[in-house]
């Protein structure tokens, strides 16, 4: 009777713990496909709800105060910002929760060399903005790079990147170049062959250990971005190795790197913002964004040193510049959509400019005194506002490819081993292509 | 396994509620059905949750990375698949990239791996010796093995780095220096070494002396007694009984160095890091893979890539299985 009794009760015992067990590694398996969306828990029952925003690098909404503004707007709104360092890492997360259908923030920040490639692949999954924005108050080019050929708006646009040059003073001084903008401006106004004519003149009375440009990809980056066709034809075939915009880009970087004009650094990177701090070069290609960039790596022992000048050649080149999409799969679109146009109306895109530099792609933004008078004190006072938003006005509008970015990548990192290792330009180029068609294909 | 004769329950009384007998008898043949059963089958039942979970998380991702590797699948279109066969496997053999990344995975691999195991002997057979604190010594070495891949490799960059580095720093005064380390093909690669030499010693060290702590101590007794030196003692007794863990540690640090990612990748970091540095110099089979899916967006060839890296573990399984047949043999 005891024996029996403990048996059963082992074996009852037994029982019960395989389907424990099978329940419990059942429910393993399970777990990480059940739906475990966050967005039921972001609105309570008085109807207070959070909108998440996705983004990389610096759109410059916390640095400018916009989302704290907004909650107080909207009191029953709180916006949450998760930010990615490198948009690099950004996108194939972005690109992987698009197909999953989950995990995306109710606003998802989009890159200028992607938008292509997410208006013919993604659209399906983005809601259409131009119900909700007037997209004849942008630039005119901006809005149309993510508008899709059915006409729907898969973003809305934030900054542009109207260019100019940014050059240190102290170093033109010492080689005997002219300081003043005009002056400057007049040097190089015949376009980026007269820029590197200008280096040659540099280098003969250079201070030692200086360099008259940064890199060499910077430059080759603003040449193509000055023209309307870059790397593909607008009927969606790439075109990179007859572009004559490429062509001329590259050409130029071989001539510079030959020269040795450049120091050769890649932009961003650590001995780049040392550079900068050290002032061993002179000029840097610089989009409205990057004088932010140049005043924060060169530091507070440098301002006054720099100064802005239109870039080289008559024609104004736009380079980078992003998009504020409204995923579908989002549980607040509506909400996010107004969100979105707020972000990207002009006072809010001119509190940005304010605030880290970003120039607006709203038009509107062009006639507020914060952007009109703008001017940088870091930068010798220079009127930036005016400087770029006259460059604004003449950017040709360019025809982009679902690779751009990965193309302009590839490009840049072979110009990087001319410079840097003496790569020959016909070694260097065929590296570059036999990588991009590997890209492409 | 007396308990377990269909006699035992013979006087089990009747549950609860009315049973009738013949019913009764039944039950009771079930029961004893069961029971065999329960005997047989809850051994599997045990196990089961590690096959479910392999299955799921091992078995699966495994052969559907074979699927898609015969499929034309974009990171942009994750539900398009389109049927190419085996012409993934043909364009990463075809490109010159794939065998720059073979050869660095190797050569990295060798670099890392032996000096690696050597020093590790070494510091075994010194902490196995009577030390003070040996408790902290042992904990020490393990330290860098538990430091992340990420923070190691980000402070080894720092040391290595071009312009301002540590390393360069230090070689300046000994009229050395400049060295742009991730730029040369060689000093790229021997910076990728010291970091994997640094964070996986310890480990090795101490696998090395919990193997030696099972060699009997009477064949050190008997050695010293005979006057062999130390150096002796280590090379005729501790390296022949370790033989077994040095094979087992060969094999880990293998596959280990097949493995090779977070390193290369976070050398230089960003475009560079996710191609290998600017001429591949430092690129491994992980990096190729991973800048294949997930920075040009081809899954098709990186899924390629994946087996053809399970067919190269498995070729040095072999030769390694091979290796250690001769090396038994030739021990007898």
């Amino acid at each position: 009777m005891r024996i029996t009794r403990t048996v059963a009760g082992r074996s009852r015992r037994a029982a019960v713990l395989v389907t424990t067990g099978l329940t419990a590694s059942a429910l393993l398996l399970t777990g990480c496909s059940s739906d475990s969306d966050s967005s039921d828990t972001s609105s309570d029952a008085n109807g207070k709800i959070t909108l998440t925003v996705a983004d990389f690098g610096q759109f410059g909404y916390k640095e400018a105060g916009l989302f704290a503004k907004y909650h107080e707007l909207n009191p029953n709104i709180t916006v949450k910002e998760d930010t990615t360092a490198e948009e690099k890492n950004y996108y194939p997360k972005l690109l992987q929760q698009l197909s999953a259908g989950s995990g995306l923030a109710d606003v998802q920040g989009l890159e200028v060399g992607r938008i292509k490639e997410l208006a013919d692949t993604k659209a399906d999954q983005f809601a259409d903005l131009s119900k909700v924005i007037d997209v004849n108050e942008w630039v005119s080019w901006k809005e149309k790079q993510a508008t899709t050929k059915d006409g729907k708006v898969i973003g809305a646009g934030t900054d542009i990147g109207p260019m100019s040059l940014c050059y240190n003073t102290e170093l033109f001084k010492k080689a005997g170049l002219p300081t003043d903008r005009k002056e400057v401006a007049a040097k190089i106004a015949g376009g980026w062959e007269d820029y590197l004519k200008l280096g040659e003149e540099y280098k003969k009375k250079a201070p030692a250990g200086t360099y008259f440009m940064d890199s060499a990809s910077a430059m080759y980056n603003a040449v193509v971005s000055s023209n309307a066709k870059q790397y593909y034809d607008e009927s969606g075939q790439p075109i990179y190795k007859d572009s004559p915009s490429v062509k001329q880009g590259w050409d130029l970087s071989a001539e510079a790197a030959d020269k040795k004009l450049t120091q050769g650094l890649a932009q961003f990177g650590d001995p780049w913002k040392a550079a900068l701090r050290k002032s061993t070069m002179a000029t840097v290609a610089c989009p409205a964004w990057m004088a932010g960039q140049i005043s924060i790596a060169a530091g507070d022992a440098n301002k006054g040193k720099w100064d802005i000048t239109t870039a080289p050649g008559a024609t104004a080149a736009n380079w980078g510049g992003s998009f504020l999409g409204v995923p579908t799969a989002g549980k607040h679109v509506a909400e996010a959509s107004k969100l979105v146009k707020w972000l990207t109306a002009p006072e809010q895109q001119a509190a940005v400019f304010k605030a880290i530099g970003s120039f607006p792609s709203n038009k509107g933004a062009y006639e507020l005194p914060d952007v009109k008078n703008a001017k940088l004190a870091y930068f010798n006072d220079a009127p930036i506002g005016q400087i770029y938003a006259d460059e604004a006005k003449s950017i040709p509008e360019t025809v982009l490819g679902p690779k751009d970015a990965v193309i302009k990548d590839t490009i840049s990192t072979q110009i990087n081993n001319m410079e840097q290792r003496g790569t020959s330009p016909d070694k260097a180029w065929k590296a570059a292509t036999e990588a991009i068609d590997k890209a492409i294909g | 396994m007396a308990t377990s004769t269909p006699t035992r329950d013979a006087h089990t009384p009747p549950p609860r509620g009315s049973q009738r007998k013949p019913v009764n008898a039944h039950r009771q043949m079930w029961r004893s059905r069961i029971w065999r059963f329960d005997d047989k089958a809850s051994p599997y039942a045990y196990i089961a949750p590690f096959f479910l979970v392999f299955g799921a998380f091992g078995l699966y991702p495994l052969i559907y990375t074979g699927w898609i590797a015969l499929h034309r699948v974009e990171m942009t279109g994750l539900d398009r698949m389109e049927w190419v066969g085996w012409a993934n496997f043909d364009r990463i053999l075809h490109d010159a990239e794939f065998w720059t990344a073979v050869s660095n995975t190797f050569l990295i691999g060798v670099m890392s791996t032996v000096p690696q195991l050597l020093v590790a002997l070494g510091l075994a057979h010194l902490l196995n010796y009577k030390l003070r604190a040996s408790t902290f010594w042992r904990t020490i070495i393990l330290t860098p093995y538990a430091t992340s891949v990420a923070s190691a490799a980000l402070v080894f960059a720092l040391v290595f780095r071009a312009d301002g580095g540590l390393l360069n720093w230090v070689l300046h005064f000994v009229g050395l220096g400049d060295t742009n380390w991730a730029n040369g093909h060689w000093t790229s690669k021997i910076a990728i070494s010291v970091i994997v030499i640094w964070r996986w010693t310890g480990y090795n060290t101490l696998i090395y002396l919990a193997a030696m702590q099972a060699v009997p101590t009477d064949l050190y007794e008997a050695a010293s007694l005979d006057g062999a030196s130390r150096w002796q003692q280590f090379r005729k007794v501790t390296i022949p009984s370790l033989r077994p863990t040095i094979l087992f540690t060969i094999v880990i640090s293998t596959i280990g160095s097949m493995q090779l990612f977070g390193e290369p990748l976070l050398l230089e970091g960003g475009t560079l890091g996710a191609i290998g540095g600017n001429e591949h110099q430092y690129e491994t089979l992980s990096v190729y893979l991973y800048n294949y899916g997930w920075n040009l967006g081809h899954l098709g060839p990186a899924a390629a890539v994946a087996w053809a890296m399970l067919a190269l573990l498995l070729i040095i399984a072999a030769v390694n299985w091979l290796f250690g047949r001769f090396v038994r043999k030739s021990a007898v």
